[in-house]
């Protein structure tokens, strides 16, 4: 069956308290999961506390500054500050975002953060995530055509037929839709997840591939595309806004309407 | 990922090896749409069945009996038991894919699902066959 309890050694334990300077007026505490691997440790929680008059607005920029200024060791990724790389993705307040783009006032109350649900840790903040990108090569997110470009310029696409791809390109790869899945919880193994299932129609979307039949043989599968129950975590955690549901929907009904 | 290999690490076989897995099953399709379609007809057809059976409330046996003998009432009865049965049978297999992921117990769950509804439908067909067809009832 699937687990739904942690494993002894990973259940998480009361870690360290860091008091605020005295002196600050605007504290606020963040409650941070932390693992090290070569500790040999459980996991535990981390109290930081942040004035936070003396920090930058989003999420990320306290991480930065407790690594900076309080525990070096604290390990997270982290790279364009602007949500556009994906990096910093993991689980604030209950909620899988962006740490960059999550603002510290709005969430009320401590700031509890985790790594991105349902992953393996590799440490603190940081999951492995080399099966999610296995499975986003497996859909081969590149477009493939037999027809040679043009000699003298790129493919054309009517402006109609770009628009289709709106609300697909703008996916940045960050996963916390994925890892937000029940479904993708329980089989990840053999489910591709919203992510990846988003990327898959992002091409079968595209005027320009012609492999469009190969890609829904790759999907129409019991584990890899059906495991999608419209849960709808995904639309609702995506911090660029997008519908992962509603392109798992399309590829759906594109399955039915080749056999009819 | 609880309890495949990749999360316990005793696999050296590349993530994409992995994720490849045995290929696409090329199927599913059938499924998925036929569980739309049974749910569709289940609407009007549950619908009826309730309030039928509502107006049937403190109805003589004689009356229950001649209802369900009707050859309309027979048939769409008879439709109601088979989209019900198969439509359930359909949604627990789904459930127990989801949360069964020793192969065994997989299996083995969907197959006594499968045999049970298939063995409550043909009971409930028979029972109103046999008043509809020979006018008995026990």
């Amino acid at each position: 069956m699937a687990t739904f309890t942690l494993p002894k050694n990973s259940t998480i334990q009361q870690g360290k308290t860091h008091r605020a300077e005295s002196g600050a007026k605007n504290v606020k505490s963040f409650k941070i999961y932390r693992y090290d691997p070569d500790s040999g440790e459980n996991p535990r929680t981390d109290t930081f506390e942040i004035d936070l008059d003396k920090c930058g607005p989003m999420v990320l920029d306290a991480l930065i500054k407790i690594k900076n200024e309080v525990d070096s060791t604290l390990t997270f990724r982290r790279s364009c500050r602007e949500g556009i790389c994906g990096s910093c993705s993991m689980n604030i307040d209950g909620l899988n975002t962006l740490a960059c783009l999550k603002p510290i006032e709005d969430v009320t109350g401590d700031v509890k953060i985790s790594p991105l649900p349902h992953m393996p840790v590799v440490k603190d903040l940081v999951p492995d995530l080399s099966q999610i990108y296995a499975q986003l090569r497996s859909i081969e997110p590149w477009l493939k055509s037999d027809t040679p470009p043009p000699p003298d310029g790129e493919r054309r696409q009517s402006k109609e037929e770009r628009a289709k791809l709106d609300g697909l390109w703008e996916c940045i790869l960050c996963f916390c839709c994925s890892t937000a899945c029940p479904s993708y919880w329980w089989n990840g193994d053999r489910y591709l997840g919203p992510a990846v299932l988003i990327q898959a129609y992002r091409w079968i979307a595209d005027s320009r591939d012609e492999a469009t039949g190969e890609r829904l043989d790759f999907l129409q599968d019991p584990f890899r595309l059906y495991r999608c129950h419209t849960i709808m975590n995904c639309a609702r955690t995506c911090p660029k806004g997008l519908n992962p549901a509603a392109a798992i929907g399309k590829i759906k009904q594109m399955l039915v309407e080749r056999e009819s | 990922m609880a309890g495949n290999d990749y999360a316990r690490n005793t696999t050296l076989r590349s993530p994409l090896g992995r994720v490849r897995g045995l290929g696409s099953a090329k199927g599913g399709t059938h499924h998925w749409w036929m569980q739309r379609v049974s749910s569709a007809a289940l609407l009007p057809l549950t619908l009826w069945f309730a309030l039928s059976a509502a107006s049937l409330a403190g109805a003589p046996y004689e009356v229950t009996r001649d209802w369900i003998g009707h050859p309309l009432n027979a048939v769409l009865l008879l439709a109601a038991i088979g989209l019900a049965f198969q439509h359930t049978a359909s949604g627990l297999q789904v459930i127990i894919e989801d949360y069964a992921n020793q192969e065994w117990v997989k299996v083995g769950a969907i197959l006594a699902t499968k045999a049970i509804c298939w063995l409550l439908a043909i009971a409930s067909a028979l029972a109103v066959l046999r008043i509809a067809v020979l006018r008995v009832a026990v």
